[in-house]
């Protein structure tokens, strides 16, 4: 190398860094690219009708399912979205429109923190709050978990959305007369609408698939049980408990629900994207609003 | 179809009396103003109660054992000892081999993306890391369980021990769930994080930077090494920050593959334990009161290291991109 002239050195100097760069990105995607791979084809020779739709059996009976755990999912991430849905766009809507108040910095610096929380010390929140004083474990509180763990997204999504509103179209609803709340609610939330629907749905990918404020809130169960009150099944929880036991069938049903986690999480944040591309082509026309 | 609503305030429809219009618009704007603030404040309810309700949950542990908590390393539910330094151990140790790994692999992977690749790679690209870094914790730790633990047993391990067997590290029997194989799928859950923050960072340099270095000679290398990455050097920082407090905090994939055995050993291919992953497996278990506190004031410890560390990581990057 050292008998090549110095600006040919520099030359393939930076040639050897962009490839190794480049190794490295790709490499990245490959590996993530075949682990997932590898998800899907043990993912999908587990699923069939009895998985989706029956409930667990003893393990060495054939034909056990997840629907109990699928069902208990749907349950828990509902109750948690309709907690955390209206609280999250309100306090994000209140950071927004009042940015100035000293309040706000203060809501601001909680959302924060609380975003960086992790999901275990939510759950004994959720444990010393909801599943202590009751004597029981239920779904409730593992809706609860969740609806604090979705909270701090959605106020951020909602904040940010409502703050590229052009400021021109707040004065001119100002400038007509509008009262305040009359601006927020039908020119700044409409047409934040596409930004606060990708938080939304976002908020719903983090929490679908976390496990750990599970072990102690929802617990898990064998059965049918569609009451919030009482410990729920869930199918994060499931393929825990499945792969963690040494039953071969157990393990075949722990890979078909990982992968029913994924195309879950993978089409919200698809859809959560594309929320915000066909918000972004109707602001066009929506020039009028 | 908006149009009415903007010409009602200038001509309001024949027939309404704008008294009733002016005070169903103040019932509303109150209502409105009442919803904003109580939501706010049950935000803030609850919050608080979170920080209260674990120091709480924790006050039993906190007055037997006091700060010695912390370096104790008797863990024993039998005879009501308990220490946090087995956990505390394998959390940071997991975290900082797979901050290590990750920054590399991440930080090198991002200049890929935001200045070599083309621009239709950088942007696919770019949106598989983003995909994959929302896949959920749990497939990671099944992945590990099944796949990774036996690579790591019959390949890495043995190939480690072999070129690098006089360190401390690599010394000792090799068991599948231990943990370089925690720390190895940790890093493969933060590099996403840290190649997406890094590559925003680096897209936020001013063009015109790059376009005078290249101007007075430098080739793209140099252009990306001494003048691009040094000016959003902190931000880095920063993302490195944040995925590391997300590896600590990180509860079932690393309790799948990392043993739980609360033993303190230089061996990366033993067995270990992490605050999260005790937590996670003992909760529901601690037949004490003592024994639940304690395991309350470990969940304490870790939320207070993973806000610090978290908090100082997003101030970083904020500073360049917001």
């Amino acid at each position: 190398m050292s008998a090549l002239p110095i600006a040919q050195q520099r030359k393939l100097t930076s040639v050897l860094w962009t490839v190794i760069c480049g190794v490295f990105a790709t490499g990245v995607a490959i590996v993530l690219l075949l682990i997932m791979g590898y998800i899907i084809r043990e993912g999908y020779s587990a699923i069939s009708l009895s998985f989706l739709t029956r409930l667990p059996r003893p393990t060495g009976i054939s034909g056990g399912g997840v629907a109990n755990g699928i069902v208990g999912t749907l349950i828990i991430v509902g109750i948690a979205a309709l907690m955390a849905f209206p609280v999250g766009v309100l306090v994000g809507t209140y950071l927004a429109v009042y940015s100035h108040k000293r309040v706000a910095q203060l809501l601001s610096f909680v959302a924060d923190a609380l975003a960086g929380v992790p999901s275990i010390a939510v759950g004994i929140y959720a444990y010393t709050l909801l599943v202590e004083p009751f004597r029981h474990f239920s779904a409730f509180s593992a809706s609860f978990a969740f609806a604090v763990l979705m909270v701090p997204l959605v106020i951020r999504a909602t904040e940010g959305a409502i703050a590229l509103v052009p400021r021109e179209l707040r004065e001119a609803a100002t400038a007509l007369g509008a009262p305040e709340s009359r601006v927020v609610l039908k020119i700044l939330l409409v047409a934040a609408r596409p930004g606060i629907i990708t938080g939304l749905l976002l908020s719903l990918a983090r929490v679908t698939g976390e496990t750990a404020p599970l072990l102690f809130t929802a617990f898990g169960s064998q059965y049918w049980e569609l009451s919030p009150g009482q410990p729920m099944a869930e199918l994060s929880l499931q393929i825990f408990t499945y792969a963690i036991s040494p039953y071969a069938d157990w393990h075949a049903q722990a890979w078909g629900g990982a992968l029913l986690l994924i195309v879950a999480v993978f089409v919200l944040s698809v859809l959560a994207r594309l929320s915000i591309l066909l918000g972004r082509d109707g602001r066009g026309d929506g020039g009028t609003v | 179809m908006t149009e009415q609503t903007i010409a009602s305030p200038v001509a309001p429809p024949p027939g309404a009396r704008p008294s009733s219009l002016l005070r169903g618009e103040r019932i509303t704007s109150k209502i409105f103003v009442a919803a904003l603030q109580s939501s706010c404040g049950l935000f803030l309810l609850i919050v608080a109660g979170l920080a209260a309700e674990l120091v709480w949950g924790a006050r039993l542990s906190l007055k037997t054992f006091g700060i010695g908590f912390l370096w104790s390393s008797h863990w024993n539910p039998v005879t009501e000892q308990f220490g946090a330094a087995p956990f505390i151990y394998g959390t940071v140790v997991t975290s900082l081999i797979a901050l290590v790994l990750a920054a590399i692999v991440g930080i090198l992977a991002a200049i890929y993306l935001a200045e070599f690749a083309p621009r239709w790679v950088g942007t696919y690209l770019g949106l598989l890391i983003e995909l994959l870094a929302a896949v959920p914790s749990i497939v990671y730790g099944l992945w590990g369980l099944f796949v990774l633990a036996p690579i790591v047993a019959n390949w890495i391990g043995p190939a480690l021990q072999k070129t690098l067997g006089f360190l401390p590290f690599f010394k000792g029997p090799i068991y599948g769930v231990n943990v370089l194989t925690a720390s190895l799928i940790l890093t493969l859950m933060i590099v996403p994080t840290i190649t997406a923050i890094t590559r925003d960072l680096i897209a936020a340099v001013p063009m015109r930077n790059r376009e005078a270095a290249l101007a007075l000679g430098a080739t793209p290398w140099e252009t990306a090494a001494k003048v691009v990455l040094p000016a959003v050097r902190r931000g880095i920082i920063g993302a490195c920050l944040l995925a590391f407090g997300r590896a600590l905090g990180e509860t079932i994939a690393t309790t799948m593959v990392i043993g739980n055995r609360p033993v303190i050993s230089a061996s990366l291919f033993a067995p270990g334990y992490t605050v999260a992953s005790v937590i996670a497996n003992e909760f529901t278990e601690a037949t004490s009161d003592l024994y639940l506190s304690a395991l309350i004031e470990l969940g304490l410890i870790l939320l207070v290291v993973s806000l610090i560390v978290i908090g100082i990581g997003r101030l970083m990057v904020r500073l360049f991109v917001r």
